[in-house]
């Protein structure tokens, strides 16, 4: 499946804006991302190893969080998966 | 200092749109390319402000509306630069809520302060460094058509 970096962690997947990787499962493929670029570990996970929650994952253009399977979702070399980090704030 | 080249048309478009939504707070993403001292941003894509609890003092952006958007400046070859958004009668200065909801390292976050629904002053803050640990906000020239802005030009 194809990973959309966004622009503040490309730096650390090799100034990369797609990674493409072999997997099974939105788990699997984020293994596969992390392990061909390690920096980007602690950019996305906490040290529990959870999602950090500022980290929104969108598998096509559904959010992870409310998959019946979340990251265990079945996934195909067709779909996508959007790293996207919030964006909020305020006076 | 790193500067953010805003072409005047976006530069208008982002301060306006801070008067149309006042007193509520405006948000938008800026697309354009990195340069070797900052952004230089091509457009800019309003968005909704989610928070309809709290629209006065706050914003968030539907992260599903930055996939779309994001989508579409990859497509144009281009990428996310920053973020927009207007602090209605109050200072064009970064807020303790606005650092900490802040992630998107080395990304232009401009804020306009909306004195009594007019546009008044326009900053924009560099959020620098490599993690969410040594995160900081860096105040950068905003360049409009090239030329540096300060306040008192407006």
């Amino acid at each position: 499946m194809t990973i959309f970096i966004p622009t503040p962690l490309r730096a650390f997947a090799g100034g990369q804006d797609t990674v493409e990787v072999d997997a099974t499962t939105i788990t699997e493929a984020l293994d596969g991302l992390t392990n061909a670029h390690p920096a980007l570990r602690k950019h996305l996970f906490t040290d529990k190893g959870k999602v950090r929650a500022f980290v929104n994952l969108y598998f096509n253009d559904e959010d992870v969080r409310y998959l019946p399977q979340k990251e265990l979702t079945p996934v195909s070399a067709a779909d996508t998966l959007s790293i996207i980090p919030s964006i909020a704030g305020g006076d | 200092m790193s500067t953010l080249h805003l072409p005047r048309a976006v530069y208008d478009a982002i301060r306006a749109h801070g008067e149309e939504t006042y007193p509520h707070e405006c948000c938008g993403v800026l697309i354009g390319r990195t340069t070797t001292n900052g952004w230089r941003v091509e457009a800019a894509v309003k968005a909704g402000n989610t928070r309809t609890d709290s629209a006065h003092n706050r914003y968030e952006i539907a992260p599903i509306e930055l996939v779309k958007i994001e989508r579409e400046a990859r497509r144009q070859g281009l990428g996310i630069a920053g973020f927009y958004h207007s602090h209605p009668d109050h200072p064009a200065q970064w807020s303790p809520t606005d650092f900490a909801e802040a992630h998107w390292l080395g990304c232009s976050y401009v804020i306009t302060a909306v004195a009594q629904g007019k546009a008044a002053v326009t900053n924009s803050f560099l959020l620098a460094g490599t993690t969410e640990e040594d995160k900081r906000y860096e105040q950068e020239t905003i360049a409009v058509d090239d030329e540096p802005v300060t306040p008192t030009h407006l």
